[in-house]
Order: structure tokens, then C-alpha cells, then sequence
């Protein structure tokens, strides 16, 4: 299993004639997806790389009974787009585009959700269920089947934790990039729940950045409704104050934002933080080992009827210096 | 992008917002011209686009046109956090009887506008905010439906009790977030919103962000950035579509992608380096890009060692070493320069920079330990 895309998507290519959506169609078709057409209004009735191409996504939609679509179309059109899928009856649809307006979205991502859609980004890299399905520009290469779950709000930075992930022999059950964006479909909340409710998800690696409080709200849906361990990584822990770095979403403002605002408030709720991405696959081994010890001290516990508060404490503590 | 307050005060004055007159002064001459046109006293107010100039002493009353004259000799040229000031605002002076506060931003969390108003105004809002939230109220605005006239008459009966004050903040509301969604801003801010003899609600200031992803529907908005408020560098930087912000650092830094060009700093610092930069070259491989990216480091006197960090993806690790050795030919680099490429096309980029031999890592941690080591030898 996996989340939000899995064998039985059937996508469209929004943008498909264009310079990134005719390479990342081709690309995700080669990986496996199940790419049964795009569109390129003018272009219909043409193909790239043997794939059919439309007019309009309700006419994409009529003749190929796609459930998602993807976007590459440049960032005045992107909001357009949005509506154009979901109206046509997308249930998911990925915006890979960076550089939408902010007012283009908070209208846009309402409208997804009144439709009972989903939206993922804008500016993300897609998602990717390792063996079953890619929608975006992730690369195939570095991803291997396996359990572990992987929401980022970045891009290449989730390529070397997913690699660091792979090397370690971590196998994935979907890596999802939620966007750097300030307004976005969907959020680490969001992806959280559903990784909790994936039974092939053991694990899941959650990768911030500065800016808003879209960690610190994780960090509150963990504790009370994740029960899978989560390893996390946040990265601006060097940015000045005031100054956006690179992603819309990513700035300090008024003393909120911080990274270490993030990372006081992810191990308040016992979830420990990276120093480097590449040590994320050790702080992943260490949390299950923690949680199958914690499994047993449990029912010891309940066995014993007597809790051994000094062992729990410094148990806590030596995991807490680890990070 | 910021824009100075004579810009924004200009949004808000085109869709009707009630603003004392004023005009803008780049020399003592224009500024006494001014103040003696209007006959009454003015107020002189420095055009940065950092905060805090009052408390620098870029905000001055002047009597009359020759103290105007005095005082624009004194703020124009200032110094304000860095930034030197070549224009000022002349403004007829007016009575304050009460301060209140307006804005507007977009609340991420709940991906709306969020409206704030305090009758606590002509102060630090943040200030306010920390110290006596009760002191602001909030309304959130469903961007679908937009700003409704009660809305705004129940916030501006949080500021004033006399219905014709109430009714002429509550326009001056509704024109605010008609400015808010029609020039792309995220945030509009009136601080102070006063109220003077006679009843008249009037912005006495004006503060607009622009959401950079909005600009490409504003070429006029755009045209306003003030490059001589902006590092050079970062200037050039954004003609060459790199995204780069200067910092006070050694280790000069070219990475793919915002997140991990973030990490990449953050594993300087974390090594016990300090990054001179954040640079990230985008998602496309232009090897052109590489090459300006590479000046722009070289440029700053202060690096002492360079790292290049590739994530290959839709970036092509042959083109970025294209771009190196291009470079390379350029300029000859006179700090150590390591590189770590991986992913898409890692093997023709090591072919290609074969020629130059550069050190280089093979992980993230390791090219991050070898430029801090290295900083400050002979390349």
C-alpha cells in the first residue's frame, strides 16, 4: 500500500507540450506510471512520446477516466489549471509549477476542497510511491519500495534524505512534497493522517523549513494522533531574520518562523531532529527500537504492576542527546 | 518586495483612501519648494525601506518651508541601518487627536486575509501584539466573497464610537483590501490611522509588501524596486534568475534547490563555518547560470573557500560541471573551490571536470567539512 497514489492511478499531463511536461511525461512514464494522456489546448489529436494529447481536460478526462493530473503549466495559468482538473472530475491533482501568486491559491485551494479533491502543491516536486507510481519530477532512481513514509516541504533536499533513507536500506511507501509555498493544498497534517492510516507505512520522516507554523501544528497532531514513529529534519537553522530564502513560504517574520521554534516544539512532543538529512536513517532505526522496547516495557509493566520510573527517565534523556 | 511609503501611500490614494497632501523631495531645494507651496507646517519623512526610521531620526517637523529645507539637508544622505536615504516625503502636518492601527496580511495557517485593527496605533504593533494582545482584533476575510461592509463597520467600531468616524474607517477598510487583492500585496498597513480636528479619519502612513510570485501582473509595481536599496550582488543574482541572499560569512555556497541550499548552510555552521551566502541555482541546469552563480561568489571579498552541492534531478549534473569548467576558463579562482555532484548524470560531470581537478566529496557532510577545512589556502 501507499498514500494518495498508488498501480490504479491514471494521470493526465497538464502542460504536456511544453518543455518540462514532456520530459517529466516521459520520465514518469518510464518509471511505471500509468500516463494516459495530457493536455495542450491547440495540440489535441498530437502525441508525446506515445501518449494522446487533448484540448481540454473535460475531453482528457471523457476518454481516458483519469483520476489525476499534474501540472507544468507556467505560474499565470497554474491557478486556471487547478480549476480546470477538478472540474473535469480529478480527484488528485499535483501543481508542480512554482511562482503562483499567493491570491491566485487561497481562492483555488477552497474550491479543490468543496469538490472533495485533493491538491498538492503548488511549487512541489510530486509525490512517488516507490514501484507503483510517480506524479511529478522526483527522481525514480533513488527511491526503493519499503515502509517508510516521507513528507518535506522541499525539493532536492528531500531527494538526499530519501537517497541517505535508500543507502540505509529504508526502503519508502510514498515520499510527498507538500511545496514551499505560503498557501497550499495539502500539509504535513494531512499527510501525516494518512500516513498513519496506511498499513504498509511503519515509519515517517518529516522534513520543515522556516517560515509559518506548519511544524509546530504537526507537532500537535503527532502527539495526539500519530501513533507510527516520526524522525524530523528542519532546515534555515543559519537564515537571518526577514530575508525569504528561495521559497515563498520560507522567511522568518517577527521572531516567528524559527528554527528552533520548530525543533523546541517537535521534541516536545518526544520526535527527534537531525542535525544533517544524512543522519535521518539512524535517528529512523533508533525510534523503532525505542518504540519495540517501549512495546515490551509496557507490558512488562503491566505484567510487573510496578513502573520503574528511573529507567524510563534516563532512557528518554540518552535518546533526547542523541539528535 | 517593499515599496516606500510615498509608493503605497499612491495604492491607497488612487482607490480613495483620504491622505494629506504630500510630495516627494530628492534634494533640500525641492523639499523647501514644497512646504512653501502648501504655507502651514510639514512633516519630513525619510524613504527607506527598513524599518524603524523615526527612532534613527528620519521623521522631522518642520515649522515652515526653512526649517523643511534644514532638516531635508540632514535626513537626505543618512544613513538608516544601512540604507542611505535619497528621497523624502513632504507632507502637510496635521493634529492628531487619536492613533489607531490597520492592516492587513495573509494568515498562512488559515490561508485567508487576515484584517487587524488597534486603537493602540502609531507604535510597534508587534510590541502591542506581544505585550497586550487583547488590544488587537482580528477578522479573517473568505477570500471567495471578499471584504463585506458590516465586516468592516464591526472592526471599525472596535476603533471609534461616533458613527461618521465609524462609516469613514470602515470605507477606508473596504479600500484597503481592495489595494490588498489588487496590487498582489501581502500585507497593507496604515500606522497610524489618525483621527484630526473636525472629524476626518486620514493614513498618515503607508506601508505595502507585494507577493514576488503576483509581480509578473503589476510591470509597473515591478519597475518600483529600488536597487540602491538592495546589495549589489543580490541584484545581480535575481537578473540571472538565481535566488541569493547575502550573509556575513566565509564559505560561499551553490546549491540546488531552496531547501537543501538551506541544509547546506546550516552544515556549515554546524561544522564550525560560517556560510558567506545562500545561493540556489533553481531547478533547470543552465550551465550559464553556474558560471554567473560562481562570479557572484568570487566576487565577495569575504569567501574564503566555495562549495558547489548538486542534487541531481531535473538538474543535470554534466550541465552544472559545464558550467564550473566554463568558469574556470573566466575567471581563475583565487580560494579553493570543492564540489560534490551526484545524482542525473554524475558520471559525464566527472568526466568534464576532470580537466580542472577540483577537490570533491561524495556526501553532503563530507563537502561541507572539506570547504571549511580548506577555507583560506591558495587554490
Amino acid at each position: 500500500m501507499s498514500i494518495f497514489i498508488d498501480k490504479k492511478t491514471t494521470l493526465i499531463v497538464q502542460g504536456i507540450t511544453g518543455r518540462d511536461g514532456s520530459f517529466h511525461a516521459e520520465q514518469m512514464k518510464k518509471y511505471g506510471t500509468n500516463v494516459v494522456g495530457g493536455v495542450t489546448p491547440g495540440k489535441g489529436g498530437s502525441r508525446i512520446a506515445g501518449i494522446p494529447v487533448f484540448n481540454t481536460m473535460k475531453e482528457a478526462v471523457a476518454a481516458t477516466k483519469a483520476n489525476t493530473s499534474v501540472i507544468y503549466v507556467p505560474p499565470a495559468f497554474a491557478g486556471d489549471a487547478i480549476y480546470e482538473a477538478v472540474s473535469a472530475g480529478i480527484k488528485l491533482v499535483v501543481c508542480v509549477t512554482e511562482g503562483v501568486p499567493a491570491n491566485d491559491m487561497m481562492k483555488a485551494v477552497p474550491y479543490v476542497r468543496q469538490h472533495g479533491a485533493r491538491l498538492i502543491g503548488p511549487n512541489c516536486p510530486g509525490l512517488i510511491s516507490p514501484g507503483q507510481s510517480k506524479v511529478g519530477i522526483l527522481p525514480g532512481s533513488i527511491v526503493q519500495p519499503g515502509s517508510i513514509g516521507v513528507v518535506s516541504r522541499s525539493g532536492t533536499l528531500t531527494y538526499e534524505a530519501i537517497w541517505a533513507l535508500t543507502l540505509a536500506g529504508l526502503g519508502q511507501s510514498t515520499c510527498v512534497g507538500i511545496g514551499g509555498d505560503q498557501v497550499i493544498g495539502t500539509n504535513f497534517i494531512d499527510c501525516l493522517a494518512a500516513f498513519q492510516a496506511d498499513p504498509a507505512t511503519k515509519g515517517i520522516v518529516m522534513i520543515g523549513e522556516i517560515g509559518g507554523s506548519d511544524e509546530e501544528e504537526a507537532a500537535a497532531f503527532i502527539k495526539k494522533h500519530v501513533t507510527k514513529p516520526v524522525v524530523s529534519f528542519i532546515a534555515g537553522q543559519a537564515a537571518p531574520p526577514g530575508k525569504r530564502m528561495g521559497h515563498a513560504g520560507a522567511i522568518v517574520s517577527g521572531g516567528s518562523g524559527t528554527a528552533e521554534g520548530k525543533i523546541k516544539a517537535l521534541n516536545a512532543v518526544g520526535i527527534p531532529v537531525a542535525g544533517s538529512p544524512t543522519e535521518l536513517p539512524d535517528l529512523m532505526k533508533e525510534a523503532f527500537k525505542k518504540m519495540k522496547a517501549g512495546k515490551f516495557a509496557k507490558t512488562k509493566k503491566a505484567m510487573m504492576k510496578t513502573p520503574t520510573k528511573t529507567a524510563k527517565k534516563s532512557a528518554v534523556k540518552k535518546t533526547g542527546k542523541k539528535k | 518586495m517593499k515599496v516606500h511609503e510615498y509608493q503605497a501611500r499612491k495604492m491607497f490614494a488612487d482607490r480613495g483612501v483620504p491622505v494629506p497632501p504630500g510630495e516627494i523631495a530628492t534634494t533640500n531645494v525641492e523639499a523647501y519648494d514644497i512646504a512653501a507651496r502648501y504655507n502651514k507646517s510639514v512633516m519630513v519623512k525619510a524613504q527607506v525601506l527598513v524599518g524603524g526610521r523615526g527612532k534613527a531620526g528620519g521623521v522631522k517637523f518642520a515649522e515652515n518651508a526653512e526649517s523643511a529645507r534644514i532638516l531635508a539637508t540632514k535626513i537626505l544622505g543618512m544613513d538608516i541601518k544601512g540604507e542611505i536615504v535619497r528621497k523624502v516625503l513632504v507632507t502637510e502636518a496635521v493634529e492628531i487627536l487619536s492613533e489607531s492601527y490597520v492592516g492587513i496580511i495573509l494568515d498562512r495557517a488559515a490561508q485567508k486575509p487576515v484584517i487587524m485593527v488597534s486603537s493602540a496605533g502609531g507604535v510597534d504593533i508587534e510590541e502591542v501584539a506581544a505585550k497586550t494582545p487583547e488590544k488587537i482584533h482580528k477578522m479573517h476575510v473568505d477570500p471567495v466573497i471578499g471584504l463585506r461592509p458590516y465586516q468592516a463597520r464591526d472592526l471599525a467600531y472596535c476603533l471609534f464610537k461616533d458613527i461618521s468616524q465609524v462609516r469613514k474607517a470602515a470605507d477606508i477598510l473596504m479600500k484597503l483590501y481592495q489595494t490588498f487583492w489588487e496590487v498582489d500585496a501581502s500585507l497593507v498597513e496604515i500606522n497610524p490611522l489618525v483621527t484630526v480636528t473636525g472629524g476626518d479619519v486620514l493614513a498618515i502612513d503607508a506601508k505595502v509588501n507585494i507577493d514576488d510570485n503576483g509581480l509578473f501582473r503589476h510591470p509597473d509595481i515591478a519597475a518600483m524596486r529600488d536597487l540602491d536599496a538592495e546589495n549589489p550582488a543580490e541584484v545581480k543574482a535575481r537578473n540571472a534568475d538565481l535566488s541569493f541572499v547575502k550573509l556575513d560569512g566565509s564559505i560561499g555556497c551553490i546549491v540546488n534547490g531552496a531547501g537543501l541550499a538551506m541544509a547546506t548552510m546550516d552544515l556549515v555552521k554546524r561544522y564550525g563555518g560560517e556560510p558567506a551566502n545562500f545561493l540556489d541555482i533553481g531547478g533547470s541546469s543552465n550551465p550559464q547560470k553556474v558560471v554567473t552563480a560562481i562570479q557572484i561568489i568570487l566576487e565577495d571579498p569575504s569567501v574564503r573557500s566555495v562549495l558547489i552541492n548538486i542534487f541531481g534531478g531535473i538538474t543535470r549534473c554534466d550541465d552544472v560541471a559545464t558550467g564550473i569548467v566554463e568558469a574556470f576558463k573566466q575567471f581563475r579562482p583565487a580560494v579553493p573551490v570543492v564540489v560534490r555532484l551526484t545524482g542525473t548524470n554524475e558520471k559525464e560531470a566527472k568526466k568534464i571536470l576532470s580537466s580542472i581537478k577540483l577537490p570533491s566529496a561524495d556526501t553532503l557532510d563530507n563537502v561541507v567539512k572539506m570547504a571549511i577545512s580548506l577555507a583560506g589556502q591558495p587554490a
